[in-house]
């Protein structure tokens, strides 16, 4: 077993763990905006819980991408161009999303907001899926050929797992808002998000633990059989913890239901990264997609002081704006002073 | 077009477009951080007006570059995963780099300056500004690092026809990298410069022009007020002075600094990159002059069609050289060693896909590099002239009431911005036909190259490309229109758009209002714990 290339496919799937555990939540929080919220205010009582802290959960994708573009560059690849509109739609979600957060309050008209209201909730939809969709399929398989190349055409990549993998992430994420929002506001909203959450948690947990015992049918290990377990006790834990009102400890249970179920299907499919469907030959392995010794071990060496650094000056700014926002919090709408502008449009010459 | 032209315009109109954003968010951040530690080491308003004002532009604009930055990152595992695929060892790092130790900075502590106005010590709000500034300019790095690998492969080995990173010390300190980082640096701060300009112009021109300043008998500015607009008093007279002369500074020493780069940028190119330099100059001949109007068909495959209509002598072996004297090679004495190196067709690969076997055209596309070459020197040696010009016009202390001067400062905000695309496209399209360039310099590793040819994605078709090519293209065309509508219509609104509080002032004495850098921020309750709400 190399030593080095294990290390970075649990990198990896550290990275993704941290993407979804911290974007889960403004990923769900982004389409409830639509579902959830039911005025303007409530709107902006969701959006200033994440606020602070979206752009940089948001980079844990990034550093995702290029961390397995660094590490296992064959597997980058591979994965990427197969998978490539379904990432274009990824792209163009992310795109609407991030700007529909920083654009909503700049002009104060209901249709200029509800505009980017649905922006922030299908951008934060279409991303959820897709990435889930992505993850999904570099477990269960694409048609690469002897190159790593797709065959088959532009949907080739397309299966079942894709829409399981993508509604597992689309539940997770709902789910982990609503934890959250009961976690970090206070009022209507954190009661509502309470109970959404009891009544709705087996739902919308059932895709992603379909996907985890999917894996695990295929190529399950004591220890991933055993984490899938733990996973469940997890879930039931929040359930019994949200229902008791200790939404902190729910928020927490259910984080860990995200740790044991993506260990569980990082830990089955290893040392395979991403199958091929046409030939076991063609299969991308921690061997045979990764980069050289030299390579991972420089990353190493960054990552290790790196990634706690990271993970701290997070931290820090979650505990900066730990406070629950209220609507109470609210200011009123900085409704635009158009001051100057009202007066070049109507004086002349 | 075939899929490699597809992705080739695709990657050159997406990262063109993002270099848009991504020189406002560098240089204006860096301004921004520097007015807001002006404001906490003296109060005095006008800077904290300043830090909200041209925060919240550069705001606007971050989240623009943020939003096209993604597409970049997926881009290369999507559209030229061979590519990615054969540097993947070496090219990786600087960009997972980029992502765990700039990124994360840069958005974390962005969040903590946007959000935390009351939350944090002013000195902790203000040291999370320049630590996001810092992460800003690390990224800058890391991805010229990576982009200088392309055009000066170092610190590798060919190992089973990849290379290998074997010294991360050469590939981070790349001599290409080290003169590249500055340069752009500086680009990035000419394009802040002519911003504050620009805008800050117009602002003192709306003043004269409504009334409220006016002009003294010895052609001194007397500052006014006009009560019926909030924040439209004589501390804004203040903010808009003090932004042209920081705006017209900073474009000019970052001219400065782009030429002194860039001259350095120019030497290491005559040894790593010959063809670019002919190409730079359309130089069909050995030469020593520089042009400064070539006419006929630059871009001909046929030398005889080019001449060079005006030419400084001696001025082109500076460049390259730092001398006078040395004959620069032109394309007709570079094309055989070329040839004889790296082989007159493509090879008989599936790879090249129907290329294979094709001659290989090694003279860039010469119209692109010659005319972008002088752009980029054009745009931003004018901008420097400007604003120089600009500080002498307005040394007594406001702007003429010229509407065409002030159209001009406003629209002369652009001519940065093209210096900086002209730059990239140049350096890039000066590179091909290769994607990773050869180098024959002797300290660089001659056979580490590959042709653009080979880069783009075998298993993706050209209608996926197109699919995509049309649909970012239409989203950054929308997100332009709508990203430009909110910034000119916060510019026009003034310092009171960014601060509404100012508009809420009891009558006007908001310089007592105004929160002190080691205040709790006056009269705010104290749990109001959303000073930059969303």
């Amino acid at each position: 077993m190399e030593l080095l290339p294990t290390i970075w496919f649990i990198a990896i799937a550290v990275l993704w763990t941290g993407y979804l555990f911290l974007e889960g939540f403004d990923l769900g929080v982004g389409m409830l905006m639509k579902l959830f919220a039911r005025n303007n205010t409530e709107r902006r009582v969701l959006l200033n819980t994440i606020g602070p802290v979206w752009d940089g959960n948001e980079v844990w994708l990034l550093t995702a991408g290029g961390a397995t573009f660094a590490a296992f560059p064959l597997w980058y690849a591979s994965l990427f161009s197969a998978l490539y509109l379904p990432l274009l739609v990824v792209l163009l979600a992310l795109i609407f999303r991030a700007v529909a957060f920083e654009y909503r309050g700049k002009v104060d008209t209901d249709s200029w907001r509800n505009r980017w209201d649905w922006a922030i909730a299908l951008g934060s939809l279409f991303a959820a899926f897709g990435v889930g969709a992505a993850l999904a399929l570099t477990t269960t398989g694409l048609p690469l050929n002897a190159n790593g190349d797709r065959e088959g055409g532009p949907m080739a990549w397309f299966s079942g797992y894709a829409l399981l993998g993508g509604a597992a992430v689309v539940g997770f994420s709902l789910l982990h808002a609503l934890a959250f929002l009961a976690l970090k506001t206070d009022g209507e909203v954190r009661h509502r998000a309470r109970q959404w959450f009891v009544r709705l948690l087996p739902a919308l947990l059932l895709p992603i633990a379909a996907w985890a015992l999917a894996i695990q049918f295929m190529d399950g290990k004591p220890w991933t059989w055993a984490a899938v377990v733990l996973a469940v006790g997890a879930a039931i834990t929040a359930w019994l913890l949200a229902r008791r009102g200790s939404e902190g400890r729910a928020f927490l249970a259910l984080g860990a239901f995200l740790v044991l179920g993506t260990a569980s299907i990082f830990g089955a499919v290893f040392p395979v990264v991403l199958p091929s469907t046409l030939d076991s030959a063609f299969d991308l392995t921690i061997s045979n997609a990764s980069s050289s010794d030299y390579t991972l071990g420089l990353m190493s060496i960054v990552a290790a002081f790196g990634l706690p650094l990271v993970i701290a000056y997070q931290a820090w700014t979650y505990w900066v704006f730990r406070r629950r926002v209220s609507a109470a919090h609210i200011p009123e709408a900085h409704s635009f002073l158009p001051a100057i502008a009202a007066k070049a449009f109507t004086t002349k010459g | 077009m075939d899929a490699l032209e597809i992705a080739r315009w695709q990657f050159g109109i997406t990262t063109v477009y993002h270099f848009m954003m991504v020189p406002l968010t560098i240089g204006l951040g860096l301004v921004v951080a520097v007015i807001q530690t002006a404001w906490y080491r003296t109060g005095k308003p006008e800077y904290l007006r300043m830090t909200k004002f041209w925060g919240k532009l550069f705001l606007i604009n971050f989240i623009m570059g943020v939003a096209t930055g993604i597409v970049q990152e997926f881009q290369f595992g999507m559209a030229w995963s061979e590519y990615s695929r054969f540097v993947g060892d070496v090219f990786g790092a600087p960009l997972a780099l980029e992502a765990l130790l700039a990124f994360f900075v840069e958005s974390t502590f962005l969040g903590l300056w946007i959000f935390g106005w009351k939350q944090l010590k002013p000195a902790i709000h203000l040291a999370c500004l320049w630590v996001a500034v810092i992460g800003s300019a690390l990224s800058a790095y890391f991805i010229i690092v990576a982009n200088s690998w392309m055009q000066h492969p170092v610190g590798v080995e060919m190992i089973n026809g990849r290379p290998v990173m074997t010294d991360a010390w050469a590939v981070f300190t790349n001599n290409t990298a080290l003169v590249a980082v500055p340069h752009t640096l500086f680009g990035a701060l000419a394009v802040a410069g002519g911003f504050l300009l620009g805008i800050a112009w117009y602002h003192l021109w709306r003043r004269r022009h409504d009334g409220v300043d006016a002009v003294g008998a010895d052609g001194r500015v007397v500052p006014g007020e006009d009560a019926r607009i909030p924040g439209r008093d004589r501390t804004d007279y203040n903010v808009w002075i003090r932004s042209l002369r920081i705006g017209a500074v900073v474009a000019m020493i970052s001219f400065a600094g782009t030429a002194v780069t860039g001259d350095l940028q120019g030497k290491l190119m005559f040894q790593q990159q010959p063809m670019k330099m002919a190409a730079a100059e359309a130089a069909c001949h050995d030469g020593t002059g520089f042009s400064v109007l070539s006419v006929g068909n630059v871009g001909s495959k046929n030398c005889d069609d080019v001449v060079a209509v005006i030419e400084v002598p001696g001025i082109l072996s500076f460049l390259a050289k730092g001398d006078f004297t040395t004959e620069v090679k032109g394309v007709n004495s570079l094309l055989p060693e070329y040839k004889e190196k790296y082989g007159t067709t493509l090879p008989d690969n599936p790879i090249y896909g129907d290329r294979a076997g094709q001659e290989i055209q090694y003279v860039p596309v010469m119209e692109v590099t010659y005319w972008g070459f002088r752009m980029m020197i054009g745009f931003g040696g004018l901008a420097a002239l400007a604003a120089l010009v600009a500080l002498w016009i307005t040394r007594k202390g406001t702007v003429p009431e010229s509407r065409w001067l002030m159209r001009l400062a406003v629209f002369g905000i652009l001519a940065p911005f093209g210096a900086n695309a002209a730059g990239w496209i140049f350096t890039e399209m000066g590179r091909q036909p290769f994607v990773v360039a050869p180098n024959p310099d002797p300290s660089g590793i001659d056979q580490v190259f590959m042709f653009t040819a080979a880069a783009v994605s075998p298993g993706v078709s050209a209608g996926e490309l197109i699919t995509s090519l049309v649909a970012l293209t239409a989203v950054y065309a929308v997100l332009l229109v709508v990203e430009v509508k909110l910034l000119v219509k916060y510019i026009r609104g003034g310092v009171v758009s960014a601060m509404p509080e100012l508009a809420h002032a009891p009558a006007d004495e908001n310089e007592d209002e105004t929160p002190r850098p080691g205040g709790d921020g006056g009269t705010k309750p104290a749990d109001d714990v959303l000073a930059f709400a969303y």
